[in-house]
């Protein structure tokens, strides 16, 4: 077991946001948090790396509760994966060497820059290494954060919306290499989605959270049409395409069709 | 999980090499620097004589008089100033995320030029005399200082204490310094407008920042405040960096991002209000320096901040030499020039280059 979360519990300025909050994820699983806009998806991956304190409740990563350590040492244990990048005139080495930050002390070490090349080329991102990260795309630039936190030599993933600003390709491309660090590493990943189909599609488990509670969790398989309906208040199809989940909306909005039949 | 097989590609150290050199040519400009503000002045010294006087070799008493005691410590006042002014804009530009980020932002150098004011004032620190070239001195400098110092400090004081009940972002600190410049800014003319005129000279004069009014004493606690704090800075490098990628992705990365903020903005204050003080206002070194060795050693506070000290060094001994020279036998303060050149010199960098 990588990551154990118990009974975890927040609050802000005394409103209750999440409210026990129990899963697990094991080596190589990718566990996608799902629930509607304002739901606390967010905020339950920052209780899992304790930039939120959770009110009540343990995190625990390879059985150390994460809560009661010093922040570098968190850090050398989850990556964490921002929703929102802000770029500065950082070469892409020098953006994933900033990965090793918890683990330098007074100066970066050979290794640091043997281990921030070697992650560098396993994202494939050599050809990039010494260009200005302003100057990337969308898809580019989210391997570079993801290549940074893998440098910090995590067990768990943290990725907050990894896709949600990116073309078709690049959603593609980025689960794809989740997927293969994942695989490959055995490490354990939690990322918050909109996208169900993307969700369905590669994560191994779900949870699915409504109104700051878990309101279904499971293998992924385990997902019904009744349960996304419960949580995104909308009736859903599940279809099966070449073996493959497919989450299908069966309301439109009218304003839809009126859009589509003025732009014949 | 770990990471095997990396090697470190030789363009990388080419790269950080040219990062490097531009460090080593920035010392060289300054050390040639130093030796032609020396030499040049109302009495021209050859840079042989300089050398060898500097080295304590042969020499006459006369110009060993006018390098010991009126050039060089004008000369390392203006190096210390411009270093420390510069390092401190370029760390609170980074923890402020703000371009604009500065001490001056922060309305440190207002509540300095008031709480000077409020000496010559109120404090009687203020009764002036003319030297015999003319130019107004304050007779009670110590009380000046320290009245400046305590007001600067009292206004980051404010802003640490706003910051830690309404959270260290950056838009809690800045507007509170903006609120606390306008709020000593108007301090400062309520004294004026009712000084008479001899404070009313000695209010202006003071705010005029003017780096032939250090001693060697004052020199001393410059430098070591500047040492101190920079190297402090240094140290943080990386947290800046950090912080630079989004106050998330830095708390992901370990970094106690308001402490670092809080302590950064902390010693930046101090370390511009130590100058201030000693000096008066010298404007824009802190803004504009930082910008211009961002554009050519980049974001990397690992080596943005070694080059903001020594451009800021170089600029300000640069301009001092050319203010002490270009309207002699006047002797302009730094500050008049600096301002000057600020603007020009901030608008071509935001016309050349819509790229941080």
């Amino acid at each position: 077991m990588i990551l154990d979360t118990r009974h975890l519990h927040f609050a802000y300025n005394g409103v209750d946001i999440l409210r026990d909050i129990d899963f697990s994820v094991q080596p190589g699983e990718l566990l996608a948090i799902l629930g509607p806009n304002g739901v606390g998806k967010t905020t339950l991956l920052k209780c899992i790396n304790a930039i939120h304190r959770p009110r009540e409740g343990a995190v625990l990563v390879e059985g150390l509760d994460v809560l009661r350590m010093p922040p570098a040492d968190i850090a050398t244990r989850i990556g964490y994966v921002a929703q929102k990048i802000e770029t500065a005139r950082l070469t892409v080495f020098d953006a994933v060497l900033m990965g090793r930050k918890p683990h330098i002390r007074w100066q970066t070490s050979e290794r640091d820059l043997q281990i921030v090349d070697s992650a560098i080329r396993h994202l494939h991102l050599e050809n990039t290494s010494l260009r200005f990260i302003d100057q990337l795309s969308g898809g580019e630039l989210q391997k570079v954060c993801i290549a940074r936190a893998l440098v910090q030599e995590p067990r768990l993933l943290l990725l907050d919306e990894p896709t949600s600003s990116l073309d078709l390709r690049n959603q593609v491309e980025i689960m794809q290499l989740l997927r293969r660090v994942i695989d490959e590493h055995q490490i354990a990943a939690v990322m918050t989605m909109h996208d169900l189909n993307r969700a369905m599609r590669y994560a191994d488990s779900v949870l699915m959270l409504k109104e700051g509670e878990v309101h279904s969790y499971g293998r992924t398989s385990q997902i019904t049409a009744t349960m996304i309906e419960s949580v995104y208040g909308l009736p859903v199809e599940i279809h099966h395409i070449n073996g493959y989940p497919l989450v299908i909306p069966q309301e439109e909005h009218p304003a839809c069709h009126q859009v589509a039949h003025s732009h014949p | 999980m770990h990471f095997h097989g990396g090697q470190i590609p030789a363009e990388y150290r080419r790269y950080i090499g040219r990062k490097s050199a531009f460090l080593v040519s920035l010392v060289l400009m300054l050390t040639m620097a130093l030796v032609v503000a020396v030499s040049l002045g109302a009495a021209r010294i050859p840079l042989l004589q300089v050398v060898k006087t500097l080295a304590g070799l042969e020499t006459t008493r006369q110009i060993e008089t006018i390098i010991w005691n009126i050039r060089l410590p004008q000369a390392l006042s203006s190096m210390v100033a411009g270093a420390g002014l510069a390092v401190a804009g370029a760390a609170m530009q980074s923890i402020l995320r703000n371009p604009l980020g500065s001490p001056f932002t922060l309305g440190i150098s207002h509540a300095a030029a008031f709480g000077a004011a409020l000496s010559v004032m109120i404090l009687g620190g203020g009764i002036m005399t003319s030297n015999a070239v003319g130019a107004v001195q304050i007779t009670n400098p110590y009380l000046t200082t320290a009245s400046a110092f305590l007001f600067s400090i009292a206004t980051s004081a404010v802003i640490v204490a706003i910051a830690r009940l309404r959270g260290a972002t950056p838009e809690v600190m800045v507007l509170t310094g903006v609120a606390l410049g306008a709020f000593f800014t108007a301090g400062t003319m309520f004294l004026q407008f009712f000084a008479d005129d001899v404070q009313l000279a000695a209010m202006v004069f003071w705010t005029f920042g003017d780096t032939a009014r250090a001693t060697w004493q004052e020199l001393g606690y410059m430098a070591a405040t500047t040492l101190a704090i920079a190297s402090f800075f240094f140290a943080n490098s990386w947290n800046y960096n950090a912080i630079d990628a989004g106050d998330e992705t830095a708390k992901g990365l370990g970094v106690r991002v308001e402490r670092v903020r809080m302590v950064g903005m902390m010693l930046a204050s101090i370390l511009t209000a130590v100058i201030i003080s000693f000096l008066g206002i010298i404007g824009f070194v802190g803004l504009v320096v930082p910008h211009m060795v961002r554009r050519i050693v980049g974001s990397d506070h690992r080596f943005l901040l070694p080059a903001a000290v020594l451009g800021g060094a170089l600029l300000l001994l640069v301009s001092d030499t050319a203010a002490r020279l270009m309207l002699a036998p006047h002797v302009l303060p730094v500050s008049v020039l600096t301002a000057f050149m600020g603007a020009p010199v901030f608008l071509f960098l935001i016309i050349r280059g819509g790229r941080r």
